[in-house]
């Protein structure tokens, strides 16, 4: 364990208890015992007032080299030849990044043309990394990891940031593996640490309602996923030029073929991630039956039904309606969340959404801290009226 | 057909409650289960195999304890079960986590990989398309349907954000799966019994041949630097009052942003 209890310093005066978010520290015999939960996450060393907290030195890895890797790279991926808004999410995110750390940001096009080129330079982006190959059209994991990484040997960029689309989420991680560097998956945030230089990568911790801030201190290049909608756009230039490099792909085959793509139009999540409000349910409903007043609500709103993973779970409404980190990340103007608690999981697919509005029993509940308006209440008490006052708002009478 | 089914250990999330003073996570008393999208992993493989004829294997890295999970999957109808369990795998993050499981595989002998889209508690979905890397295998992830199984190649479905993909590539393969695929059987009263007795297999670093430079804390690239609690939104307003009078101010709030 990297993290020890000097036992001849401990007191057992369990201060540290409290302050282990992963229930890793308990007492016996008098003394702390850091147990198999334990995530290295450090809380509990300063809070020890013995000092008895210690973290053992970790050895560097072997081979660790971290010098001579510069700029910022975004994927950007492309689905039948046009380039996914989250692209334009990240360059938005990935200029920032370069321009503290004053650096070129280059972007990623696989199986696109030069006009979707030229649209990540107006973007941000100052060169674009291109390859219009065949095998590049339909989204293949073996050919698109081979080339990125080679890539990546090749011109030693620092950062590297994709997607966290169901094309980012499946090969991002083979380069990471090839690369033998670090991925965090889903992040929220992405910033610079000022003294190191390093990508502070901030995403939902395990369980819990909690966020870890996470370093890739020893490997490069360090690599993150972003969900589409978490990200803001940058600034769009029409006059912006930059460099298109052709890339050869010679050589990159596949054991692997895509021989159709079958698409499957789901109205729902559509209307869900594009819905200007979204009426949401979760545990806190406790019955199927709760979906039927949301959809009142609803109906009278002209909006989307969504749902946290617990309703999800519990068979009261299908997947498809789950927002959150397992489910759609939403943006919409209004997100009214009833009965939902607010774990960070939940927190994180709808808080950038413009007003939120929370009704739950628990006044405590975590869903308080990032709503706009509150009500502390009893949903059953407080959707009927609402649904009510909204029908004579808008002459509708009952 | 040799099939390894890689599983983990995760707590109940649905049974995971949250301390309000903290806002951390409490263990105590929650039970341990197998991830419910590996779940559907088994369930595949138990099918592969009741179609080609074979072997089941579960594998799992965790801690001793993890053999619950493994014994659960026998009563299921696995075949076989190997714990990955030492020190050395502790504080792992998906890289090191994946090069320990790719050591086991390689040692197994496998034609067909298969893992759950992601775990619950960490939910990055890295693990298995690591894991396939590691083996230089082809990878096909969300698989929501198995078409055919042959010799030599695989037919799947994989689920994409706007609709499918059918898939076909040779085997050696790692396969993600996602609910959609199956509904996982429950155990059988014999599953129980032979699950009881049944032989977990215990391997450590040095059975596998892991260098220790790759595993645990020490092979993980990523590093947690701090966790913290989300911080509230600064203009938050309570409505306070009778349930007349919250509702009645929320559509004031509405009406005077034009929302309404």
């Amino acid at each position: 364990m990297p993290v020890i209890v000097n036992i001849d310093k401990c007191n057992g005066c369990e201060e540290c208890l409290a302050s282990c978010p992963f229930d890793a520290i308990v007492i016996k015999e008098g003394k702390a015992f850091i147990n198999e939960y334990c995530e290295v996450c450090m809380a509990c060393i300063s809070v020890c007032p013995e000092g008895a907290i210690i973290e053992v030195e970790k050895e560097k890895p072997k081979g660790a080299d971290v010098g001579g890797y510069e700029g910022v790279w975004v994927f950007a991926e492309q689905r039948g030849g046009e380039v996914a808004s989250v692209a334009y999410e990240l360059l938005g995110v990935g200029r920032k990044l370069a321009d503290e750390l004053d650096t070129e940001l280059s972007s990623v096009l696989f199986g696109a043309s030069d006009t979707e080129a030229q649209e990540l330079i107006r973007w941000g982006a100052d060169k674009v990394y291109l390859s219009n190959a065949q095998i590049f059209e339909r989204f293949n994991d073996e050919p698109y990891s081979e080339l990125l990484s080679s890539l990546i040997r090749e011109h030693k960029p620092e950062i590297v940031v994709a997607g966290a689309t169901p094309i980012g989420r499946s090969f991002i991680p083979r380069v990471a593996a090839k690369l033998r560097t670090g991925l965090t998956a889903d992040c929220t945030s992405l910033e610079i640490e000022k003294e190191t230089g390093n990508l502070l990568q901030i995403r939902p911790a395990f369980g819990g309602n909690i966020m870890a801030t996470i370093l890739c201190p020893n490997s490069r290049p360090q690599m993150a996923t972003v969900r589409p909608r978490v990200m803001k756009r940058g600034q769009y230039d029409e006059g912006r030029t930059g460099e298109i490099i052709d890339v050869k792909a010679d050589g990159i085959s596949s054991r692997t073929r895509v021989l159709d793509t079958i698409k499957e139009a789901s109205e729902i999540s559509f209307n869900l991630q594009e819905a200007e409000i979204i009426v949401s349910g979760g545990r806190g409903l406790g019955d199927p039956k709760g979906f039927k007043l949301l959809q009142e609500l609803a109906q009278l709103l002209d909006c989307a039904v969504g749902a946290s993973r617990a309703a999800v779970d519990a068979g009261w409404i299908p997947y498809r309606h789950q927002v959150g980190q397992t489910g759609k990340t939403v943006c919409p103007k209004i997100y009214i969340a009833c009965g939902i608690s607010g774990a960070v999981q939940h927190l994180v697919g709808m808080q950038s959404s413009d007003i939120i509005v929370a009704i739950n029993k628990n006044a405590e509940a975590p869903i308080f801290n990032v709503a706009t308006y509150g009500i502390v209440g009893d949903l059953y008490e407080i959707v009927p009226l609402l649904i009510k006052k909204i029908k004579e708002v808008k002459g509708m009478g009952n | 057909m040799n099939i390894i089914v890689c599983v983990k250990q995760v707590p109940d999330t649905s049974e995971v409650k949250i301390n309000p003073e903290t806002g951390t996570l409490i263990r105590e008393g929650v039970p341990s289960i197998i991830n419910p999208l590996d779940m559907h992993a088994i369930e595949a493989g138990l099918q592969i195999k009741e179609k080609t004829g074979g072997r089941v294997t579960v594998l799992s890295m965790g801690p001793p304890q993890a053999e619950t999970a493994l014994r659960d999957a026998i009563s299921m109808g696995a075949d076989d079960a190997v714990l990955l369990t030492d020190r050395a795998f502790a504080g792992s993050d998906t890289w090191a986590t994946s090069y320990t499981l790719s050591s086991a595989i390689s040692k197994l002998n496998a034609d067909i990989i298969i893992c759950g889209k992601q775990a619950i508690d960490g939910d990055t979905a890295q693990v298995g398309p690591e894991v396939a890397e590691f083996l230089n295998i082809p990878h096909i992830s969300y698989v929501r349907k198995i078409e055919n199984v042959a010799e030599s190649s695989i037919k799947v479905q994989r689920l994409m954000d706007e609709g499918y993909d059918v898939v076909e590539t040779k085997l050696p393969v790692l396969l993600t799966v996602v609910k959609e695929l199956n509904e996982p059987r429950l155990p059988s009263l014999r599953g129980k019994m032979t699950a009881k007795k049944a032989e977990i297999k215990k391997w450590s670093a040095s059975d596998i041949g892991a260098d220790e430079n790759n595993t645990g804390l020490k092979g993980s690239p990523t590093q947690v630097r701090n966790i913290f609690a989300p911080e509230a939104k600064k203009d938050r307003t309570m409505l306070e009052g009778k349930p007349e009078e919250q509702v009645d101010a929320l559509i004031q709030e509405l009406r005077r942003l034009k929302c309404l």
